[in-house]
């Protein structure tokens, strides 16, 4: 699935946050959003998932989606959005109870979710039971369950400590791997985006303004070996001159606010 | 290399500092409380220092609980009492919470409500019953009214603040799952918001039995209300302190129904 964003602005009141977006996810890429805080990276996903009305613009997605897809385009959020008095396995039920499913089929895309996460001996557990790492891997599970076409992905990571990071990390990259699920991933990570997207994305201090997209041409597989490790510094250094005023700026801006 | 300019200490162990302010359970500390209190109480009257008018022993209180109990008065009194309580709390519980969800949920409803709310939430609600006796004759209904109006605001209050801190990513989680509304409300805020709900519960039940014990005073031949004036007229007063005994343990029950169904409901927390 495409997801095709043209001439986007939005405002809260008279805070202009997003500013004359025009940007495409091509289909099956990971598209890194990175850019200072403020900016509006969450408001862009936001928009692109419809859970935030934009002020202009239109958003429209396009090509094909997988069998069995319930929705299309589905959220991984940063705080895990998991409801605290279900249980791991009625949390992924939720997103399907609303779908005419037989109960197998159901029972079969928990069960499917769970054990692709390595989830399947914690079902019955409570949230506040599992650790940050695993509840995030719940909010995976939860959206796979649905067979999304794309992901929108708000900072998945940045909840959770180093090591862990890490291990999700190569979560992403296995799923990526097999299923080449668009994504539209929202960072301020520079290592992150580097290891997991296609292209990244850098936008400028609010209002948010697209400010280039940088193509990582290392496949996602290689760039751990040592002969990626130039091109990659090079790609990162790159990014980080093209954020890296604008971040001093937009603290400022901040402060003074 | 160390600096040797420095001085140099003798090894000293590093002094704890880190007790206090640590909530500690001390079982007894309460029932030894109560036990102090009574024998005070009790030797207080056996040694002449009060008359048992005015103060009358623990052991008369007991007894005349025994007599009440006994006799059977007790239960129809309690009887009485619960089932003002029982109905009027429901009444204003049920009417505010769809008053509060409707607060909760919809801007129009929020924004009509919160000022009415906050207008006839002061009033103390005894004041009304004369009002309530006038409309509803002064049999049970203006009873039932007194305690139902005296629940409903508060309950009102409890619900809407109880939507309001359900955290609104879930809402955008099962939005963004294309949940319908009604699920949502179902699935998410009616759960979300139980546990501001149920400690507007325990406000409630409060107010309930001290405007089930006012009204009885006012127009009631039974009820522990009525009992507890009955008695202060004839200057029964070890019945008085029994009845008012009654009515602390009442409030106590109540208290431990509500704290068994939050431990039932709220497992989660």
């Amino acid at each position: 699935m495409r997801l095709i964003i043209k001439d986007l602005c939005h405002r809260y009141d008279d805070l202009v946050v997003l500013e004359g977006i025009d940007l495409t996810v091509r289909e099956g890429e990971v598209l890194a959003v990175i850019g200072p805080s403020g900016c509006g990276k969450s408001t862009l996903l936001g928009i692109a998932g419809g859970i935030v009305a934009p002020t202009s613009g239109t958003i429209e997605t396009a090509g094909a989606v997988p069998d069995g897809c319930l929705n299309p385009v589905t959220f991984i959020f940063q705080d895990f959005a998991l409801l605290p008095w279900r249980s791991v396995e009625d949390n992924l039920a939720l997103v399907l109870e609303h779908h005419p499913l037989p109960a197998a089929e159901r029972r079969e895309r928990i069960e499917a979710g769970l054990r692709r996460m390595g989830l399947w001996d914690f079902r019955k557990a409570l949230p506040k039971q599992l650790s940050g790492g695993m509840r995030q891997r719940v909010g995976i599970a939860r959206a796979l369950a649905v067979r999304p076409a794309m992901l929108l992905l708000d900072e998945p990571l940045s909840a959770l400590d180093a090591q862990t990071r890490e291990l999700l990390m190569e979560d992403f990259l296995a799923l990526w791997q097999r299923e080449r699920t668009t994504a539209l991933y929202v960072t301020h990570n520079l290592d992150e985006a580097l290891r997991l997207a296609d292209r990244v994305v850098v936008l400028s201090r609010r209002p948010g303004r697209l400010r280039e997209i940088v193509t990582i041409e290392e496949p996602r597989d290689q760039r751990l070996q040592p002969s990626a490790q130039a091109h990659l510094a090079e790609v990162r250094d790159r990014l980080w001159h093209l954020i890296r005023a604008e971040a001093q700026l937009a603290d400022r801006e901040i402060a003074n606010a | 290399m160390p600096d040797t300019s420095l001085p140099v200490t003798p090894a000293q162990p590093v002094r704890f500092r880190g007790g206090g302010f640590t909530v500690r359970t001390h079982r007894w500390a309460a029932l030894l409380a109560f036990a102090v209190l009574i024998a005070v109480w009790e030797s207080t009257n056996r040694f002449g220092l009060v008359s048992p008018l005015f103060l009358p022993p623990p052991s008369a209180v007991a007894k005349a609980l025994g007599a009440m109990v006994a006799d059977g008065s007790l239960w129809q009194h309690l009887k009485a009492s619960l089932m003002r309580i029982g109905v009027g709390w429901a009444m204003g519980t049920v009417c505010g919470m769809a008053v509060g969800f409707a607060m909760g949920i919809g801007s129009v409803a929020r924004a009509v409500g919160v000022p009415l709310v906050s207008a006839f939430f002061p009033i103390p609600k005894i004041a009304l019953l004369p009002l309530f006796i006038l409309w509803f004759g002064i049999g049970e209904p203006s009873k039932f009214a007194t305690i139902g109006f005296g629940v409903f605001f508060p309950t009102v209050i409890a619900t809407y603040s109880a939507i309001d801190s359900v955290p609104r990513n879930l809402i955008r989680m099962a939005q963004s799952f294309g949940l319908p509304w009604a699920s949502i409300l179902r699935k998410i805020v009616l759960p979300g918001a139980l546990p501001g709900i149920l400690a507007g519960f325990r406000i409630t039940a409060s107010i309930a039995l001290i405007l089930v014990v006012a009204a009885e005073m006012i127009g009631a031949e039974y009820g522990i209300g009525a009992f507890v004036l009955t008695a202060g007229n004839l200057m029964l007063t070890d019945q008085l302190l029994a009845g008012v005994l009654v009515l602390s343990l009442l409030g106590l029950a109540i208290g431990t129904v509500l704290s068994i169904l939050e431990r039932r409901l709220l497992k989660w927390r």
